[in-house]
């Protein structure tokens, strides 16, 4: 296993003074009172993203609670599938945390292995989602059948939407993990397990909002 | 290629990197700015159109007819089922694509880097994606007039089930649909822009510049962005669902029981007041997008013009915080004849009347500023004093508004359209301008023609107060604000003079703007050369070249000791102290 030496991308102690890296040029001084916070600046862009997509399944959630007090509402069965689905999705938040501690000890074969796992888990998991569709369509449950169904299809479709992003991110590392160019303090694996987990509990919140509550 | 000065990166050299897709976050804010001054112009255009109607009404108008065969019969006389077109187009591209993206989109980018001194956004190429996004969504509105049935026509606000059935008016075909695809790309791109800003206020700002030594243009901006992001997506989420609705055969919006051309519809039990409540969960923060950064520039540059601190400068920041908190908790005001609960409402009513306190500590803090100052009456002050009074103007039928009895009695007439247009879209449009004239420099390296922009400045100014103001007469005596032909009552017909000088003055408005797209392009190549600091400012955009050059600042980044504001300090020499410079280099009058 090659390890690379020099300092790659911008990490904490690793300024790109350009585009990265809080305070660039001009690291705050103690007592200054200005310039950056200690985050990485992709962080906050990132926690951003996730606060306006939660804001956006807030928007859905509303819609959902007052479209059911709203009548005409007819339960629809869950789909077997969706158990195994979720326990997927739950054991590849944990591969990806292995892939996230992998980095931090700097163990690129870890790393490699433990994101492709992610990614076959993450991949399934859509597989699975397409498996309930067509198990609620075999029984005759459509989009526009009842606002039940119309919301499951709605929602699991959103959320299918987000975690694709999150497989086309997961690909892109994966793929730069193989050419071996992440060092320990690297960003993109941790900002890539903190959306991917991000996914998982969104997921696991729409399970109990479409069956449970 | 050669290596630049220490901390500037290279420019980059091809005409399609440097001014198309470029990176840079100067030329992505002017790609922004010349990209809604576009729609503006079509948007404004389509106002004219709503003023000639709505003047003489029955009067025939062939040359029009020989421009636009489509929307006025051979007789001259305008289709009725496609004036609902004209004032919804009107106005989702004057509040989306022209108010919030002028001075957020355009300004924004432009002044961030340069006011908090860094050399770019946290993430230009997120930056250049999030331009070429909205600029797909302007031609998707645009390409919505050229489709069967015209554009969209169930008001900017597109209730269902009017914008839901596709059969329901010749708008609601494929225009509707065009209307839908155009407003997520438009969210998608202010969406990049939003976590763009925050990003880079929190953590790019350089040495020295803390939260409150930021500029209020600044401040104004990040509470944009997070308005924003927490708003638009409860819009996204109505999107999503209007289009299954049109095109999926759901009922999310839809109730049961509506018949078109003696058909009834399959829609089973939607609910048309839950896009009410989505719609407007964003629709309120909305108006603060496009007013806060009119109020930021107004701050700066009557600080800048008095030479006095602006009065009371975190009072103004929290003021800021304050209304885009309560932003969240008003949207039901638009909503007072939706049937909602009498003490619901009566909840949504102290909401909105407490949005005036913090309004109100920004005016007096503005004419506080202004009091006893020694006023030089530029350009762009003369259009921050316009933001001012627009905004008591049109503030104060706000209290009126946000009133749930005295609303229901005049909902939906021509004194909401009054109002809206003197607070949220004159403040704007005024804010736009000031904005121009002021940052102009730093834009182009030249300065606007003064006389030809007081000329502007007056004659919008009065004309704007004449096209709107008479219309709180037309709504106190209820005509309605989407009427096509307000003469058909008996009611209206006295009206008629009032919305003849409103549309006369209308056009004259919108001839003003001719001379101001005059002395824009003519100064670009012919103006006054302008130096670094123009305005004798303390923000740190002034330290730098006009135009700035790429990455900001040739050699290092300043260092800020002090906030934006420190005009007239008693002992100094000069009437200005910016903020880059060090206690021990404030010359004063004693060490001279």
């Amino acid at each position: 296993m090659v390890r690379k030496t020099e300092p790659q991308g911008s990490g904490p102690g690793i300024v790109d003074s350009w585009h990265g890296g809080g305070g660039g040029e001009n690291p705050p001084e103690p007592g200054a009172g200005g310039g950056a916070l200690p985050v990485h600046t992709k962080q906050i862009g990132l926690w951003a993203l996730l606060v306006t997509i939660s804001m956006l399944f807030a928007g859905f959630t509303s819609a959902y609670l007052v479209r059911r007090a709203a009548g005409g509402w007819t339960p629809i069965p869950l789909p077997p599938v969706l158990w195994l689905n979720t326990f997927i999705l739950l054991v590849s938040s944990a591969t990806m945390e292995g892939a996230r501690r992998a980095l931090r000890s700097w163990s690129l074969g870890a790393l490699k292995r433990w994101l492709s796992v992610t990614m076959v888990l993450g991949v399934v998991f859509l597989g699975g989602q397409v498996l309930a569709w067509q198990d609620l369509a075999r029984r005759g449950i459509f989009l526009p059948t009842n606002p039940h169904s119309s919301f499951f299809y709605l929602l699991t479709a959103v959320h299918g939407l987000h975690l694709l992003g999150g497989l086309i991110a997961l690909g892109v590392v994966l793929v730069r993990a193989w050419q071996e160019r992440y060092t320990p303090y690297h960003p993109a694996v941790g900002l890539c397990a903190t959306y991917w987990h991000f996914v998982d509990l969104l997921w696991v919140y729409l399970f109990i909002l479409l069956f449970v509550v | 290629m050669h290596h630049g000065h220490e901390g500037n990166h290279e420019a980059p050299q091809s005409f399609l990197r440097r001014y198309i897709f470029s990176l840079d976050h100067k030329v992505i804010g002017i790609q922004y700015y010349l990209t809604a001054l576009f729609m503006m112009l079509v948007a404004g255009l389509l106002a004219m159109l709503i003023r000639i109607q709505l003047a003489w009404p029955q009067a025939a108008q062939p040359w029009l007819h020989k421009i636009l065969p489509g929307l006025y019969d051979p007789n001259g006389i305008m289709r009725p089922e496609y004036y609902p077109m004209l004032f919804t187009m009107h106005g989702t591209l004057m509040v989306f694509f022209v108010m919030s993206t002028a001075p957020v989109s355009g300004f924004g980018n432009f002044l961030i880097p340069l006011q908090i001194g860094a050399r770019d956004m946290a993430f230009p190429f997120l930056n250049m994606m999030s331009y070429w996004t909205f600029f797909v969504g302007c031609l998707v509105m645009l390409a919505s007039f050229f489709v069967a049935g015209g554009a969209a026509a169930a008001g900017w606000t597109a209730y269902p089930p009017l914008s839901a059935l596709r059969e329901a008016i010749p708008g609601s075909q494929w225009g509707q649909t065009l209307w839908i695809v155009g407003m997520v790309f438009f969210i998608a791109s202010f969406t990049m822009g939003g976590l763009n800003f925050v990003t880079t206020i929190l953590n790019l700002r350089t040495r020295g510049m803390s939260m409150f030594r930021l500029p209020l243009t600044i401040w104004a901006m990040f509470c944009v962005a997070v308005l924003g992001l927490l708003s638009f997506p409860a819009l996204t989420a109505g999107a999503i669902m209007l289009l299954f609705d049109r095109h999926f055969g759901t009922s999310f919006f839809v109730p049961s029981g509506i018949v078109i051309a003696d058909k009834l519809t399959s829609h089973q039990g939607g609910s048309p007041l839950l896009w009410q409540h989505l719609f407007w969960f964003l629709g309120h923060p909305e108006v603060y997008i496009l007013m806060l950064p009119a109020m930021g520039f107004a701050s700066d540059i009557i600080s800048v013009f008095a030479r006095k601190p602006i009065f009371s400068y975190r009072a103004m920041v929290y003021a800021i915080l304050a209304i885009s908190t309560l932003s969240f908790l008003v949207w039901g005001h638009h909503m007072f004849v939706s049937g909602m609960s009498p003490y619901l409402g009566m909840a949504f009513a102290i909401f909105t009347l407490l949005i005036a306190v913090p309004s109100a500590v920004k005016v007096f803090n503005w004419l506080a500023t202004l009091w006893r100052a020694k006023i030089h009456f530029t350009t762009p002050m003369l259009f921050a004093l316009g933001i001012v009074s627009l905004f008591i103007s049109g503030g104060l039928s706000g209290i009126w508004l946000g009133q749930a009895p005295i609303d229901i009695q005049v909902h939906d007439t021509y004194f909401v359209v009054a109002h809206f247009h003197l607070i949220m879209a004159g403040a704007a449009l005024f804010g736009v301008f000031a904005a121009t004239y002021y940052w102009f420099p730093k834009m182009f390296g030249r300065m606007m023609n003064e006389t030809l922009g007081k000329l502007h400045f007056w004659l919008t100014f009065v004309t704007y107060y004449l096209t709107f103001f008479p219309m709180h007469f037309l709504g106190l005596r209820g005509m309605m604000r989407r009427i096509y032909d307000p003469t058909q009552y008996d009611l209206f017909k006295p009206l008629q003079p009032i919305n003849e000088l409103i549309s006369i003055s209308a056009f004259v408005l919108g001839a003003a703007q001719l001379i101001f797209v005059f002395n824009f392009v003519w100064s670009i190549f012919r103006g006054k050369k302008a130096d670094r600091n123009p305005w004798r400012a303390n923000t740190l955009e002034w330290t730098t070249e006009s135009p700035a050059p790429h990455g900001n600042w040739r050699g290092p980044l300043p260092v800020v000791y002090r906030g934006p504001y420190e005009y007239s300090v008693p002992g100094a020499v000069e009437d200005y102290i910016p903020q880059h410079v060090a206690p021990a280099e404030v010359k004063t009058v004693g060490t001279r």
